[in-house]
């Protein structure tokens, strides 16, 4: 593998231990990904914040202690810790300071405290084109899918030795030959109606995910015109059942002007067609829970943008979650402040909701044993909270969740899935 | 009672010996593998509660989310993580773990990439060695406990 005067000097130790074990744990990912060089990146996002344990906690303090400073603008993904509400909930003390210790010593580093995993929606995101190193899943996707960023999917641990080096392995989505689409999904006889709503998004997500697995989807014969959030949760599910990190959508994505220039020129591998029966049997599968009780609404997996707050708050206007039923909204404190100074929180916080910020209920002990149904409108919170907090989960869209919230059980309109 | 040797190539060298677990399907370990006990939590995974801990676990790659590198760190500090790890390409999540665990604890998790034919003769429940140079010795079980 070639390595540049400066990739050397790194490797050496010239810039220091820390930039020496960075460097180190590249240059290894290099040769086992068979990389012929390193280029250059000029943005990176840092899933490694997430807490978990005293490995990942060991390895930012070691990081930190040995002088680590980021390269390029580097933003935060989601912390263990709400810092300013954790106590209101069931977060034990020793998991708080340990999380809190990993924030410090990312942001010790010198990166921006964003907290979001969903920083492709803060003054942060990337440009078409910019050659990046981001971590979260669902962050890469968007990055490349509906930017036109270029990221390889890089892993926890990877991301903050990328942003301090400035240097990954020359390969992958960061290449233009390779970020061709190699699948086609064509959508069959899905009505428009379906196709212009929210949980179509997260339900098509996991099935693209499934398909795909670690290959490039091409989306033909859409003909909603999705809105961001929507794109969001179309990446972040299909992220989450699959290995996606780049999908293509015919006259909507970047790379897809035309279903040509989506593969490049070339020809399918394999070609699909998804079916509303398909649709229906994935949105079934993402509810877990038998019967209509419920205890928590949880909206905001990827964190909730400023339009999602605009989009909720007339949807519970004058009206009050129902006592037994607790309403909650995961997001940044960047996107709470703003959806503050756009007047829309006093309507939430009337509701009976509230926020978390900075975290997610998926990456902080923060729940309750009480809480045993949780519904929501997110593909990605759907998929992996049976595994992680062993709840059972109701899928259902944005307007579900507040009826269903007001009621105190399940309400989900079928019209539309009957189509 | 056959034995079966498979030259498989080498991601992360080491050595282990263990109990297959495998499965077809991919795995996100975030959200699918409880790095406190080793046990496989992804309820809609065929291996779900399987307990990976020491086992020789097969899954053709990883998918899902990015902090699938810091549960398998995780794993290793706790020592509930495979005993080594085989798949069907080279997986850069599990490849990562691997090379941060021989940093951080010098325990690096041998990892081994086959191809989809080799990867098809594994089976839950045999006896396998995994060599240095990526040479995977099986012992077929008569009695299976796969999943």
């Amino acid at each position: 593998m070639h390595l540049s005067a400066h990739d050397r000097a790194l490797l050496s130790g010239d810039l220091g231990p820390a930039a020496r074990m960075a460097m180190s744990i590249i240059v290894r990912m290099a040769e086992i990904q068979g990389a012929p060089e390193l280029l250059d990146i000029s943005q990176a996002h840092i899933d490694s914040t997430i807490y978990m344990g005293e490995a990942g906690l060991e390895f930012a303090e070691r990081l930190a202690k040995l002088g680590a400073k980021v390269a390029v603008p580097s933003s935060l993904n989601v912390s263990g810790l709400d810092e300013c509400h954790w106590r209101e909930w069931s977060v034990p003390e020793d998991w708080a300071s340990k999380a809190q210790r990993q924030m410090i010593a990312y942001h010790s580093m010198g990166c921006v405290p964003t907290w979001t995993c969903a920083p492709y929606q803060t003054s942060m995101a990337p440009k078409f084109g910019q050659q990046i190193a981001w971590g979260e899943s669902n962050a890469i996707v968007f990055a490349n899918s509906v930017i036109g960023a270029r990221t390889e999917r890089y892993p926890d641990l990877l991301d903050i030795c990328a942003a301090i080096t400035a240097r990954v392995p020359a390969l992958g989505l960061h290449l233009t030959e390779n970020r061709a689409g190699q699948l086609l999904i064509r959508l069959k006889d899905v009505p428009l109606a379906v196709q212009q709503d929210d949980a179509f998004y997260s339900v098509l997500g996991l099935l693209l995910g499934r398909l795909a697995g670690q290959r490039i989807p091409v989306i033909d014969g859409l003909e909603a015109v999705p809105a961001e959030d929507q794109l969001k949760q179309l990446g972040a599910a299909a992220a989450s059942t699959g290995a996606v990190a780049l999908f293509h959508i015919v006259g909507v994505t970047p790379e897809a002007p035309t279903r040509e220039a989506a593969f490049q020129g070339r020809a399918p591998i394999e070609a699909h067609v998804i079916t509303m029966q398909q649709l229906r049997d994935a949105r079934r599968e993402l509810t877990t829970a038998a019967g209509t009780k419920l205890d928590m609404v949880v909206l905001g997996s990827p964190h909730f943008s400023l339009a999602e707050f605009r989009q909720l708050a007339p949807l519970l206007a004058g009206k009050q979650r129902h006592p037994d039923v607790q309403f909650l909204v995961t997001t940044s404190r960047i996107m709470r402040d703003l959806a503050g100074q756009a007047g829309v929180l006093e309507t939430i916080e009337a509701f009976g909701a509230r926020l978390t910020v900075d975290t997610c209920v998926l990456a902080t002990p923060m729940l309750p044993k009480s809480v045993k149904v949780l519904m929501t409108n997110s593909g990605k919170y759907a998929h992996y909270a049976p595994g992680l907090l062993s709840t059972q989960m109701v899928f259902g869209s944005m307007a579900d969740c507040v009826e269903s919230a007001v009621h105190g059980r399940v309400v989900r309109d079928e019209s539309l899935w009957q189509m | 009672m056959a034995d079966v040797t498979i030259e498989g190539r080498v991601i992360v060298p080491g050595e282990a010996e263990g109990e297959l677990l495998v499965s077809n399907q991919p795995l996100s370990f975030w959200g699918g593998y409880e790095h406190q006990t080793g046990e496989i939590i992804d309820r809609r995974h065929p291996l779900s509660g399987q307990i990976a801990k020491g086992r020789i676990l097969a899954i053709p790659n990883t998918v899902g989310s990015s902090t699938t590198t810091a549960v398998l760190l995780e794993a290793v500090r706790a020592g509930t993580a495979p005993a080594a790890i085989l798949t069907t390409s080279t997986d850069s999540f599990l490849a990562l773990a691997s090379i941060v665990a021989a940093e951080m604890y010098n325990r690096p998790i041998p990892i081994v990439a086959l191809t989809a034919e080799q990867f098809e003769k594994l089976e839950s429940g045999a006896k396998v060695a995994v060599r240095k140079d990526g040479t995977l010795l099986l012992t077929s079980q008569t009695r299976s406990v796969s999943s």
